[in-house]
């Protein structure tokens, strides 16, 4: 690279994969690991043709459709028809993930916190550390797209060739390169990090319910988001190339944009205003309470736009619900039903067991927001005044309590009423309140957990994500994977009561209402006792 | 009287032992200094003060009361400022202020304005664009405004300029004439040398000196620039003499500060021509003990 621009992006390059030498091993071995693990297990699950006829029925439903994509070859329901359907859209997510969190925090946060100025004022290029920064994500994406591809076909599952398999790992990662360049644009426009990787999180949302509703309703809807893009490749089965190339080719088109408002901004500004702000405070914002709220307010808007978004959008495919699976006799067993209740119920119970999942996000967020306060050190500016540290875990406490209740009331009030619009049924909106509702103690939980991390172990609280992240799996995928029970009722969101399918459960719900409190009231107990870093 | 004491307080974190068996103690209405290299161990002397960090072992009281277990009614009524201030990059300076000032209880909207003034600040504009002092100058009005009866400071003035230094210095004598304490930790000596009755100086977690100025200042050296009719002869075997230098301009020396009257009359037999005398400083104080250890460490 000759241009003085891009002066030492090769080291610098090499500076990122230093600093991310446990990170990006850690995320290409468990997306490889998990998508040849996953695979390998299919062949286990479904050894015969007639098995996988019998899921790729149950598969054929808006709901799934909405959920994980249209199935492609379902008429021949190949192992690797299979993976293209069930998996591909959900990893090459986690993928968009990996890759925005990455690039925001070389990019828009090093900048934030002062690191990118000490290397600007090396004999660096002005674009070098953004240059950088995507020539290691586009090199981490070519290694994952390489070494999930090689995996899937060194299985030597009949129905997963060379071809196919190498164009699984494209798609993930073209996704990964695509997402890649939508942060680096927004570490341009936008002025902080949370800004940043908050927008690139927005648009994989949108493009995620966009190819939800398209892939349901219009498919002009899903060819307007790149995951939509991704799933067209229909691998293993058509095996199309081109949708790679488009993806790569509005990557570069994003890269290029994010150069050039790099090289023309200031180090530090954005492209997105910001006004000038207010001389003194609200009444509002004069306590831990209104701070920890008013930080975080922003963030909790969206999720609560988002929320309504995702209960409106799931309930929306309730119209054809009914229709739908009367004719299909295997989705009974799939659902297990019980006699007097609909499949529609079914449906809903199942669904409110994502959706309360989802909603403990936001939750977690914010009682994590405290601790990410403390790594700034901004805790002891509060601490050192008259602020005790039970009253200020307790205000993130409380709002990470209500947050989760909101989050929970606006995703099942935005669902049922849109279900109800949309379908003739003797469903009430009280139904699928009360069915998401009864989830609250499951989300206490994790608060708790959460909680009880921050007051011992601050520095592990990923953990909590982890546990949310198996309990997503096993809850919610548990059904298509048939895993024993114990392994299920590890997760406290196993143990509520599925309304209105069942009869509301007092025993489990106290349980976990009991742990949820013991876990929270320990929390607090390690929190008054442990150093405040800063 | 003793409103702010530790007893052989000692931290450790992991296997470093930050604070090794510190005593301080500051009185009312004094102003403390409390100053040591880089990594000595400030801070975290500071940060145990204000219960945010438990201390190993040892004990320390402010106002009476054990600064872990009655951490929030000590902080009612002490001010701090930290010495790497970080604020919320999307609120105003004015903003942090209210809430820093409302948070210890206690409002005082026309000291807070006059502060404002004084220290020059922009209170509209968002912490983000905030430079270092600026940073800086949102926790000292807010320290300042509040009226508490101790004022904790870690190294408030390492990103002010000279002028807003003045202001700063001005305010901690307006206090101190208020009969308010004040514990600050520094590593400006002139800055020590004009504000403070005591200081400690700490090195590696340790206490290594401490006193009043005056009596720190036995410990020092005062140089001397002479020229004589004669040459002085027998100066090098006399007791605290030391580092003596010929020039053009005449002979330098350094001298005990106990032994300076000895050597005065010794010089004064050989026919003084000019005596110039430079005061004793902290600064060589200090700098004798940071070069037993090389200076510095990690912050
Ligand atoms: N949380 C921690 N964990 C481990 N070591 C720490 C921690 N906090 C401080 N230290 C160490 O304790 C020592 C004292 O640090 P401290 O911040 O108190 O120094 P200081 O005197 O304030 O220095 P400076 O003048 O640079 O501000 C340093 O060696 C530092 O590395
Ligand atoms: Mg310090």
């Amino acid at each position: 690279m000759a241009n003085p621009l891009f002066n030492q992006t090769w080291k610098l390059s090499r500076f990122i994969l230093r600093r991310d030498r446990f990170k990006l091993p850690i995320w290409l071995l468990s997306l490889t690991g998990i998508t040849i693990l996953i695979a390998e297990s299919f062949t286990g699950l479904y050894p015969t043709d007639e098995s996988r006829e019998s899921i790729a029925q149950t598969m054929v439903n808006p709901a799934m459709t909405a959920m994980v994509g249209p199935g492609y070859g379902l008429d021949n329901y190949t192992i690797g028809a299979m993976m293209a359907h069930q998996m591909l859209l959900f990893t090459a997510i986690t993928v968009a993930i990996m890759s925005i969190l990455i690039v925001a925090n070389h990019t828009r946060a090093d900048e934030e916190d002062g690191n990118l100025e000490m290397i600007r004022a090396l004999p660096t290029g002005r674009l070098s550390n953004l240059s950088a920064t995507i020539v290691v994500l586009l090199g981490v994406n070519v290694v994952l797209a390489m070494a999930s591809g090689l995996g899937l076909y060194a299985l030597g599952i009949e129905s997963m060739d060379l071809q196919g398999s190498l164009l699984y790992g494209a798609a993930l990662g073209a996704t990964g390169f695509f997402f890649t360049s939508v942060t680096a644009l927004f570490a341009q426009l936008s002025e902080s990090s949370r800004g940043t990787i908050g927008l690139s999180f927005t648009v994989l949302g949108v493009a995620y319910f966009l190819r939800a509703i398209g892939d349901v309703s219009n498919e002009a809807f899903s060819w307007a988001s790149p995951l939509g893009w991704i799933l067209g490749t229909e691998v293993y089965v058509n095996n199309y190339w081109w949708p790679i190339v488009l993806t790569c080719g509005v990557s570069v088109l994003f890269i290029l944009i994010a150069l050039y408002l790099s090289s023309i901004r200031d180090l530090g500004a954005g492209f997105l205003p910001s006004k000038p702000g207010k001389k003194n405070a609200s009444p509002f914002l004069q306590s831990p309470l209104g701070l920890a709220l008013r930080l975080q307010r922003t963030g909790l808007i969206s999720w609560a736009v988002g929320m309504v978004f995702l209960g409106v959008s799931y309930g929306s495919v309730f119209g054809d619900l009914d229709s739908f699976f009367n004719d299909m006799e295997v989705m009974e067993e799939f659902l297990s039903p019980v006699a007097g209740v609909s499949i529609t119920e079914q449906f809903t119970a199942k669904l409110m067991s994502i959706i309360s999942m989802i909603c403990t996000i936001p939750a977690l967020m914010v009682l994590f927001k405290l601790k990410g306060e403390e790594k700034k050190n901004r805790v002891e500016h509060l601490l050192g005044r008259a602020v005790s540290r039970t009253r200020l875990l307790g205000s993130y406490f409380v709002i990470s309590l209500i947050t989760g209740f909101v989050m929970l009331s606006l995703a099942a009030l935005g669902l049922g009423s849109v279900a109800l619009s949309v379908m003739d049924s003797s469903m009430s909106l009280g139904t699928f309140y009360s069915s998401a509702m009864v989830y609250m103690p499951a989300m206490a939980v994790m608060i708790g957990i959460a909680a009880l991390l921050v007051g011992f172990l601050p520095n592990i609280t990923g953990f909590t994500w982890l546990y949310l992240g198996y309990s997503f799996f096993v809850v919610y995928l548990g059904g298509m994977f048939q895993f024993e029970e114990w392994v299920g009722n590890m997760s406290p969101f196993a143990h509520v009561p599925q309304l209105p399918v069942q009869e509301m459960e007092w025993g489990s719900t106290s349980a976990l209402i009991v742990i949820a409190v013991a876990l929270i009231v320990a929390g607090f107990a390690g929190y008054n006792k442990r150093d405040i870093q800063g | 009287m003793a409103i702010l004491k530790t007893n052989q307080l000692t931290k450790q974190f992991g296997d470093f032992k930050a604070l090794d068996g510190v005593n301080i103690e500051v009185n009312e209405g004094e102003v403390y200094g409390f100053i040591g290299p880089n990594g000595a161990g400030k801070s975290t002397t500071i940060r145990v003060l204000l219960g945010v960090l438990k201390a190993s072992s040892g004990e320390a009281t402010i106002f009476g009361q054990d600064v872990w277990k009655d951490a929030v009614a000590i902080h009612k009524r002490i001010a701090y400022v930290p010495g790497d201030v970080n604020l919320w990059p999307n609120l105003t300076g004015g903003e942090v202020i209210d809430l820093f000032v409302k948070l210890r209880g206690g409002n005082n909207q026309s000291r807070r304005e006059e502060l404002i003034k004084k220290f020059d600040l922009d209170p509209t504009k968002k912490c983000r664009t905030y430079s270092k002092g600026n940073r800086q100058k949102v926790a000292l009005i807010a320290a300042f405004s509040s009226d508490a009866d101790l004022y904790i400071l870690d190294e408030p003035t390492s990103g002010l300029d000279p002028l807003m230094e003045r202001v700063f210095q001005e305010s901690v004598i307006d206090l101190k004439r208020e009969g308010k304490s004040i514990l600050l930790s520094s590593h400006i000596l002139s800055e020590v040398e004009k504000l403070c009755d005591r200081v400690g100086i700490i090195r590696q977690g340790h206490i290594i000196e401490s006193g009043t100025l005056h009596e720190l200042r036995h410990l020092t050296r005062t140089h001397l620039l002479v020229e004589t009719k004669q040459p002085i002869t027998s100066l090098e075997g006399m007791k605290g003499v030391h580092d003596i230098e010929e020039s053009e301009k005449g002979l330098s020396i350094q001298v005990d500060s106990e032994e300076l009257d000895q050597v005065l009359q010794h010089i004064s037999q050989f026919g003084v021509v000019k005596l110039e005398s430079a005061p004793p400083t902290l600064e060589d104080l200090f700098m004798r003990h940071y070069e037993s250890t090389g200076a510095g460490g990690a912050s």
